[in-house]
C-alpha cells in the first residue's frame, strides 16, 4: 500500500497519521514530538535505531513474528547521527523489510553535508531535513508526504 | 495595581530577550521554542530548558574530567560530548554556546590540549551567562503571571 492510499483511508476514517520519531537526544525528541503533535499527528518516539526496529517488529529476535505496530506507522523520521545504528543504517533496515519498505522515511541532521544527503536520498529516504526543525518544515512535510492536509 | 505590574514585567522580559538576541546569546530557534508553548504544553519552554541545563552540566563535568586527567588522550570521546552539546544548544537557540563548542571541537580534532583547555574555559563561561539570563527570564515570567492574576495567558 503506498502513502497516498493510506492517506485516503485515513482521511475517510478521520484518522490521524502515526509517526515514529527516532533521536538519541532527549531535547530533540521532545521538540519533534511537539512539532508533529501540533500538526495533528500521533507520535511514538524511540531513542535509538534498535528500539525503533523493535517497536516495528523488525528486531533481530522478532523474525516471522507478526507485529501490530508495523501496520500502524505512516511515517518514520529519524536523526542521522546516532550512536550504535545511524539513521542511514536504520533506513536501510526498513527498506529491506517487506512489511515496512513502503513507509516513507525522513532523515534529519544538524549538519549540511551534500554527500550525506545524497547517500540518504539514494538509500531510499523520502526527504532530508536540516535541524533544528521548524513548525513550517513539519507542516510542509505533512502535506507532501501524507496528503491529508495540514 | 495588578494590570500595570504585569505590563511592566512583560516589557522587562522583552527588553531582556532583545538584549540576548542582540548579544547573539540566543537566536530565532528560541522563539520557535516559545511558539511551541500552548494550552496543552503550558510549561514547554522551561521543561525543555531544564533538560538542557541538566544535560549540559553533565557534559561539562565529563569534559572537565577528561581534560584534567593527566593521562588524557581520548579526543574522540571529547568530540562525542561536544557534538551532543552542540546539537542541544542549537535546538534551544543557544547560539553563543554552540559557537564556542564548534571552536572547542576544532581544537579536539587537532589533539590540541591547550586549545581544548581554553575551549572548556570559554564554554563554562558562556554556559554560566546563558543559564543566569534564562533564570532571570523565567523569574520575570513567573512574576508576570502572578501580577496578571495567575490566569493562563492566551498568548506569549
Amino acid at each position: 500500500m503506498d502513502a497516498t492510499c493510506l492517506s485516503k483511508d485515513m482521511a475517510d476514517h478521520g484518522e490521524v497519521p502515526h509517526v515514529l520519531a527516532v533521536d538519541d537526544n532527549l531535547i530533540d525528541r521532545k521538540l519533534v514530538e511537539k512539532l508533529l503533535k501540533n500538526s495533528s499527528c500521533k507520535v511514538t518516539t524511540a531513542e535509538n535505531g534498535l528500539r525503533a526496529l523493535e517497536y516495528l517488529g523488525l528486531g533481530d529476535d522478532q523474525q516471522n513474528i507478526s507485529n501490530d505496530n508495523c501496520s500502524k506507522i505512516n511515517l518514520i523520521i529519524t536523526d542521522y547521527c546516532m550512536p550504535g545504528m545511524t539513521g542511514y543504517e536504520l533506513l536501510k533496515k526498513i527498506k529491506e523489510s517487506s512489511m515496512m519498505r513502503e513507509v516513507p522515511v525522513v532523515i534529519m541532521s544538524s549538519e549540511n553535508i551534500p554527500t550525506r544527503i545524497n547517500k540518504c536520498l539514494e538509500g531510499g529516504a523520502q526527504m532530508f531535513m536540516l535541524k533544528p526543525l521548524k513548525q513550517s518544515d513539519v507542516k510542509k512535510l505533512r502535506c507532501q508526504l501524507m496528503n491529508v492536509g495540514s | 495595581m495588578l494590570g500595570l505590574g504585569a505590563e511592566r514585567l512583560r516589557a522587562d522580559m522583552n527588553r531582556l530577550l532583545a538584549l540576548l538576541f542582540h548579544q547573539g546569546v540566543l537566536d530565532e530557534q528560541f522563539l520557535q521554542l516559545q511558539q511551541l508553548q500552548d494550552a496543552t504544553s503550558p510549561n514547554f519552554v522551561s521543561e525543555v530548558v531544564n533538560i538542557y541545563f541538566n544535560e549540559s552540566e553533565k557534559l561539562l563535568r565529563n569534559l572537565r574530567g577528561l581534560l584534567l586527567d593527566r593521562e588524557f588522550s581520548d579526543y574522540k570521546k571529547m568530540g562525542i560530548h561536544l557534538n551532543q552539546f552542540m546539537g542541544s544548544s542549537s535546538s534551544i537557540g543557544a547560539k553563543r554556546v554552540r559557537n564556542v563548542c564548534v571552536a572547542f571541537r576544532a581544537a579536539s580534532e587537532q589533539n590540541n590540549r591547550p586549545g581544548c583547555l581554553r575551549g572548556l574555559e570559554l564554554l563554562e563561561h558562556e554556559y554560566c551567562y546563558l543559564k543566569n539570563k534564562l533564570h532571570e527570564l523565567f523569574h520575570l515570567e513567573q512574576q508576570r503571571l502572578l501580577a496578571a492574576g495567575v490566569r493562563y495567558p492566551m498568548q506569549n
